[in-house]
């Protein structure tokens, strides 16, 4: 699905990145865990594309294609989706008319015709159900005035309705009730497939209780320092990154 | 009429010259007015930069550059001309290079509606104008006041309330460069209530200076709901002035759009010289290539518990440059105000320019006032939301660019016209 080979990237003089080595393969979930600012959100800004970043070194395959020369809206149309952890709101954009324009361009690309209304219609209820999203939060503004929680959930409404092969969430655990945490995650496991993959960035095992991934990296300072199985996640969660810390600090 | 403004007393001498002769000046207006205006051409010239009220703006320029022919020629229209303007839940009026074309015009059957051509109007409905638009304020207005010599007369009687729009189609056509001054008086009498739309054109082939001057009285408890629709090309330089009267608790709103014009200048002037008035001004702008939008306005509370609304947004893209000037007088008897003023723009390039200036002169102590005026760049952050989605460059431009003009495309109240606007609009992004 995804090989990510030595990947370096920065901002102005600072570098963020510093040789990311990830393969994601279809039907997987791939947790990462780290510390703040050790560059989880770097990582998914710089596969979706967003130009503040540099890549200074490494590459990136997705689906056979060189990601990183693709737009960020290619990289859509190619099947990847960014659930951002931080939903940006857009006055004046209804999240209908935002998502029609996505999906058809997507279509588009593919050589699909324009999604008739009617089912587009069927596919936007179909689909709010998945994350029980309120219907009339669909005909608002894109995030405008939206609870933390109801950006979040939004998130994943549209990647149903944009049905990537690589999902990857950025924190879309924080912020969420209880209740909020359990839809969401339901949500995301009903997607899931085995032609498709799922990235989670989180800071806590309980979204990994309800979404179990295959693997766990941990990212510190640039670099994935460790992987490992599921019991990665629980690890951290009694440990804390003290040790991973120690131990890498020196890289710094 | 030759237009040399080179020099000032060529202008005037020119001008003073056809008026002895009496060549088809509008009767209406007073001799000694005209005269007036024709001193006040003569000692403040056509604006240039120079002069502040004209400081993005110099018609001055303009007239000496683009307009140097003496001899002028003027296109007839015809219907086929014509539909493509026309709106369809409206009255279609159509006034051809300042002349009310009864032949081209649609009938009215409205009750209470006078509308005719300034030439014609009885001694009883001159009784009805008192001239607002003082040459004094204003060299445009002189200009319009010594030059025009004809225009549109609306009536509307009183109690009576309007069942449809009324469009105003004025088309400006011309083979060689032509000067046009429009001199109209809308007269909205106690009670009454009016929609008025008025496009502006120009089909020639050449260029097109237009000095439009409108007088709106809207009276007593009467209603004057305006769109102003500006499409003209870019062989277009026009200057538009609004010189409006409201009465006590009566309403005068209007919304501009301007898509087109090489050059448009918009005046809008508006005296609330009565208690319980409501006013509303809007405007919204698109320009390119190096076009020139320039909205000034000026709203005068003169007397208690009125309330005006200001809300204008522009984009500006290549080399284009937009401004926004709008000054609010409240005066001291004039409590109880409340005056709003916002104006937002976004520049598309880095050539382009947006000039905002809000002045607010306040000497009653019991008001409610705020302006805010912005520009930027579109939201970075939002286009690559979008574009992440799967949206393509272009269109995720068009829509954080819509969405910043929506607010004011849903004022266009009228289907067609909106339409009309909302299909120029994506088509200019
Ligand atoms: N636009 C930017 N300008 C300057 N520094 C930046 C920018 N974006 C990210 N950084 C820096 O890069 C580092 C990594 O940031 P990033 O957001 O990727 O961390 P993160 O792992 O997602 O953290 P968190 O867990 O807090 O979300 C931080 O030190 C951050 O300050
Ligand atoms: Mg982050």
């Amino acid at each position: 699905m995804i090989s990510i080979k030595n990947l370096h990237a920065s901002i102005g003089e600072k570098e963020i990145l510093r040789g990311i080595n990830l393969e994601v393969k279809a039907g997987e979930v791939h947790a990462i865990m780290g510390p703040n600012g050790s560059g989880k959100s770097t990582l998914s800004s710089v596969l979706a594309g967003r130009e503040d970043y540099d890549v200074t070194e490494g590459e990136v395959t997705f689906n056979g294609k060189n990601l990183l020369d693709l737009s960020p809206e290619d990289r859509a149309r190619e099947g990847l989706f960014l659930a951002f952890q931080y939903p940006v709101e857009i006055p004046g954009v209804s999240n209908i008319n935002f998502l029609r324009t996505a999906l058809n361009e997507i279509r588009a690309y593919h050589g699909q015709e324009e999604m008739p209304a009617k089912d587009f219609l069927a596919l936007v209820k179909d689909k709010s159900k998945l994350v029980e999203l309120d219907s009339k939060l669909a005909s608002r503004s894109v995030n405008e005035g939206f609870s933390g929680g109801e950006k979040k959930r939004n998130e994943i409404f549209q990647m149903a309705m944009l049905n990537p092969k690589l999902a990857i969430l950025d924190e879309t655990d924080s912020g969420l009730d209880i209740d909020a945490l359990r839809i969401v995650a339901s949500g995301v496991n009903k997607l899931k497939s085995k032609d498709n993959a799922t990235i989670l960035i989180t800071h806590y095992q309980r979204l990994l209780d309800y979404i179990v991934p295959d693997f766990v990296h941990i990212l510190y300072k640039g670099r994935i320092v460790k992987s490992g199985g599921k019991e990665l996640a629980l690890e951290l969660e009694a440990k804390g990154y003290d040790e991973i810390k120690k131990e890498f600090e020196i890289a710094d | 009429m030759s237009l040399i403004v080179d020099n000032k007393s060529a202008v005037t001498q020119n001008l003073l010259e056809q008026l002895q002769k009496g060549s088809g000046k509008i009767a209406f207006i007073p001799d000694a007015e005209i005269i007036s205006a024709i001193r006040h051409l003569e000692n403040k010239g056509i604006p240039n930069n120079k002069h502040e009220d004209y400081k993005y703006c110099n018609i001055e320029a303009v007239l000496r550059k683009e307009f140097k022919s003496v001899e002028q020629s003027f296109n007839e229209l015809t219907n086929a001309d014509i539909a493509p303007l026309k709106l369809e839940e409206a009255i279609n009026l159509v006034v051809v290079n300042g002349n009310y074309n009864e032949s081209l015009s649609e009938k009215i059957i409205v009750k209470g509606l006078t509308v005719k051509s300034l030439k014609d109007i009885s001694s009883s409905q001159k009784t009805l104008l008192s001239s607002q638009a003082k040459s004094d304020t204003d060299a445009l207005i002189a200009l319009n006041t010594a030059f025009s010599n004809n225009g549109l007369f609306l009536d509307m009687e009183k109690g009576n309330v309007i069942p449809m729009p009324i469009h105003v189609i004025y088309v400006n056509s011309g083979n060689t460069e032509i000067v046009v001054n429009t001199r109209n008086f809308i007269h909205i009498q106690a009670n009454a209530e009016v929609t008025l739309v008025e496009s502006f054109f120009n089909t020639g082939s050449s260029k097109v200076f237009s000095n439009f001057v409108s007088e709106k009285f809207v009276g007593e408890n009467a209603k004057l709901n305006c769109f102003t629709f500006q499409n003209e090309g870019p062989l277009s330089y026009s200057v538009n002035t609004n010189q409006v009267k409201v009465n006590k608790y009566s309403t005068y709103s209007n919304t501009t759009t301007t898509l087109g014009g090489e050059l448009v200048r918009n005046n809008h002037n508006v005296e609330l010289a009565a208690s319980n008035c409501e006013v509303h001004l809007n405007g919204l702008f698109i320009t390119k290539g190096t076009q020139q939008v320039d909205n000034h306005t000026l709203i005068d509370h003169q007397m208690p518990n009125c309330e005006s609304n200001e809300l204008y947004k522009g984009i500006a893209k290549d080399k284009s440059v937009g401004t926004f000037n709008g000054k609010i007088f409240v005066r001291k008897d004039a409590q109880k105000t409340n005056a709003y003023q916002s104006s937002k723009n976004i520049l598309m390039s880095d050539d382009a320019t947006i000039n905002t200036k809000p002045q607010l002169e306040i000497y009653a102590d019991d008001v409610k006032c705020s302006h805010g005026t912005s520009t930027g760049k579109i939201d970075t952050e939002a286009l690559f939301y979008l574009k992440a989605r799967g949206i393509g460059e272009e269109s995720a431009r068009k829509l954080l660019l819509q969405a910043f003009a929506q607010e004011l495309i849903d004022k266009i109240e009228i289907p067609s016209l909106q339409e009309r606007v909302l299909h120029l609009f994506e088509k200019t992004l």
